[in-house]
């Protein structure tokens, strides 16, 4: 008998209930008012920040943050860079990037996330390998908690999604709180 | 008090083979090095109001336990389906799914996937099915270079220690312990323990692994059946970086840790990293489907003792656990004795119960290190009656004569002295004049365990029973 078909016997023996369905759970919805303040407060709990909107031109606090940096890895149209993503990038090579920009699938206003999909970032690494992110948001895209977060349908299109809440963390030495530990050091929130 | 920077760590429990782990000894070790035993407890403890802070924050906290606890218990109950309804979907996804029966097997498999891909770099995300399949020894002795990618881990492997606590592995240790084992084994600068500059330290020198492995792994803290996908939760990024980074992923998992749908899942990402550390999510919840493009995953389903537990009405419960260490963060026990006293994978209240069930005798004290004041139940996200459990084990370590021999000689004799009323309430009587008198060292010795950390309380100048027999017993009498 394979390992397989011994472990599921042993279950099956184990188990012999009346057949039930799985609890249905709600959605805990309180109030879609002034969501993006609550997400944007969440997020900034969590270490992330909000990039302003400029005056003449939207991006010019996005801009101005990546004006210093040496490698910029955009994959958004709104957005110029100088290290484009091609067939032959490899995960590892976006180890140099300073700024990687994405634009996420959605964010959630209870926990601060956002969701970024193996669809938003092309190669999964640029999630995590550059020394900073920047993330565009449309604000509409706001879903009030996780039980909204987990109802969306790219959970069911995708191969790998995370939720990114502010930027990496640890605080597993006396418990002082360090941003930066494997993953980015920052998270830039910009709605657009 | 000695300095806590100067005060040097106090080791774990003493392993002697399959004999019972002495967690009284190692316990007592850590608590007289009373700078970390105090930092230790407060660690903890401000984990535990971080945690109750949270729970005042969401309405309907109590309704969010419920809800997960009856999760669970539907998913053991229907166990085998939700696995194959898991291994279907997994498998349409283009990922490989393999079953152990136990640690054995499943260090075997994985070896066997690292084999076939040529495979001698491995960097790997904490799990501590790992841990208790003592995977990373197995790989070693293969040949195969393990990197653990989480800083408390990290920390740990390097000192060649067990993680003490299951979410944060090196809470045991001080900023300066920290900084010896960097020093020794990481090149880091001697006498530096600012933390910010030793997180730096394990960030620099465990990318370059990261970049070069072979393969990387992760644990899996929930897999969803309807999706096949695997969700892992980490602050640090890790996972995601073990994952994503080399072209092989390989997944080591608990059958227990599986839920039925997405929806199921809302519920317990807002119960865990709340119980667990007080914050509303971890850093990253991630979500792994299917293997990426040019890249291969593999899942492997461990039982491990699992599917025996299952049988077991009694020990069942212990299956829904989720790893989040709040019954660890508000056990007193677990607080001052530090959880490398335990001697095992899984320390703390959810240690006692697991334990015993991988090994009876060699865990046979660790059910007796709990004072089952219940709550490490209270605070569980599953709500698994811990303490009820632990005491089930005691009565099942009796029933099975794996008690001690002094716990058995003591639990013989009161038996007799409760038997018998009479000679009860003479041995009370005796007891109690004779604690008023006897000199301080004859009471507080060697020979009386509770005295130790304890005053033996006043005795009362007169017993209920002696009392009632002079005020009413004679009075009963003289009105017949």
């Amino acid at each position: 008998m394979s390992s397989r078909d011994f472990i599921l016997n042993k279950i099956r023996q184990a188990c012999v209930s009346e057949p039930t369905s799985p609890p249905t759970v709600p959605f805990f919805h309180t109030s879609s008012d002034r969501i993006v303040e609550k997400f944007q407060k969440s997020l900034e709990m969590m270490g992330g920040d909000i990039l302003p909107k400029g005056e003449k031109d939207p991006y010019e606090f996005v801009k101005t943050k990546l004006a210093s940096a040496k490698i910029i890895c955009p994959v958004v149209p709104e957005i110029v860079g100088n290290c484009p993503l091609t067939e032959y990038t490899t995960p590892a090579s976006l180890q140099n990037v300073d700024y990687g920009v994405i634009r996420a699938s959605f964010g959630v206003a209870e926990t601060g996330s956002i969701c970024l999909t193996d669809q938003n970032l092309l190669i999964n690494t640029l999630g995590y390998l550059p020394q900073h992110l920047i993330i565009l948001l449309d604000p509409t895209q706001i879903v009030e908690n996780l039980h909204d977060a987990y109802a969306r349908p790219e959970w069911k299109q995708v191969h790998y999604a995370a939720l990114h809440s502010g930027p990496s963390a640890t605080a597993d030495i006396e418990g002082v709180l360090i941003r930066g530990a494997q993953g980015v050091r920052s998270l830039s929130v910009f709605f657009d | 008090m000695i300095n806590l920077q100067d005060e040097a760590q106090p080791k774990g429990a003493k392993i002697r083979g399959n004999k019972p782990v002495d967690q009284l000894e190692a316990a007592n070790r850590f608590i007289a090095a009373s700078a970390h035993q105090k930092m230790h407890d407060q660690r903890l403890w401000d984990l535990r109001k971080k945690r109750d802070a949270q729970m005042h924050l969401i309405p309907e906290w109590e309704e969010l336990r419920d809800l997960a606890s009856e999760i669970k218990n539907h998913t053991l109950d229907f166990l085998a389906d939700y696995l194959e309804e898991f291994e279907r979907n997994a498998t349409a996804n283009g990922v490989h799914v393999h079953w152990a029966k136990d640690a054995q097997e499943s260090n075997q498999i994985i070896s066997d996937i690292l084999k076939q891909h040529d495979a001698k770099t491995l960097v790997k995300s904490k799990s501590m099915l790992g841990e208790e399949c003592c995977l990373r020894q197995h790989l070693e002795q293969d040949g195969v270079k393990v990197i653990e990618t989480d800083l408390g881990e990290r920390i740990q492997q390097l000192d060649h220690e067990d993680p003490s606590h299951v979410v944060v592995p090196a809470v045991h240790k001080t900023r300066t312990d920290v900084s010896k084992v960097f020093e020794k084994t990481l090149n880091a600068q001697k006498g530096n323990n600012d933390v910010h500059y030793l997180a730096e330290v394990q960030r620099e020198t465990t990318r370059p692994y990261i970049l070069n492995a072979d393969a990387g792994m992760t644990g899996g803290n929930f897999l969803v059946a309807e999706t096949g996908a695997v969700v892992v939760c980490t602050n640090e990024g890790n996972a995601d970086l073990s994952a994503n980074t080399p072209p092989l992923h390989i997944v080591t998992v608990g059958i227990e840790k599986i839920i039925p749908k997405m929806e199921h899942l809302a519920v317990f990402i807002r119960l865990l990293s709340r119980s667990a550390l007080g914050s509303p999510i971890t850093q990253y919840t991630s979500y792994f489907r299917g293997p990426r493009k040019d890249g291969e995953m593999h899942v492997v389903l461990v039982d491990n003792g699992r599917s025996t537990r299952l049988a077991n009405k009694t020990f069942k419960p212990g299956l829904k656990c989720i790893r989040c260490g709040a019954c660890m963060n508000t056990c007193p026990v677990f607080r001052r004795s530090g959880g490398l006293s335990y001697g095992s994978v899984y320390a703390g209240p959810i240690g006692l119960i697991l334990s015993p069930g991988y090994n009876t005798h060699k865990y046979r004290n660790l059910p007796f290190a709990s004072t089952l004041n219940g709550s490490c139940t209270n605070v569980c996200p599953v709500k698994i009656n811990l303490h009820e459990q632990i005491f089930a084990w005691r009565e099942t370590l009796a029933k099975d004569n794996e008690l001690s021999l002094s716990k058995r000689v003591i639990m013989k004799t009161l038996g007799q002295l409760f038997a018998s009323p009479r000679m009860y309430r003479t041995a009370i009587q005796t007891g109690d004049r004779a604690l008023k008198y006897l000199p301080h060292f004859m009471v507080y010795n060697r020979l009386n365990s509770w005295g130790r950390q304890r005053d033996i309380p006043s005795t009362p100048k007169e017993t209920f029973h002696s009392w009632y027999a002079k005020n009413y017993q004679k009075k009963e009498k003289r009105d017949e």
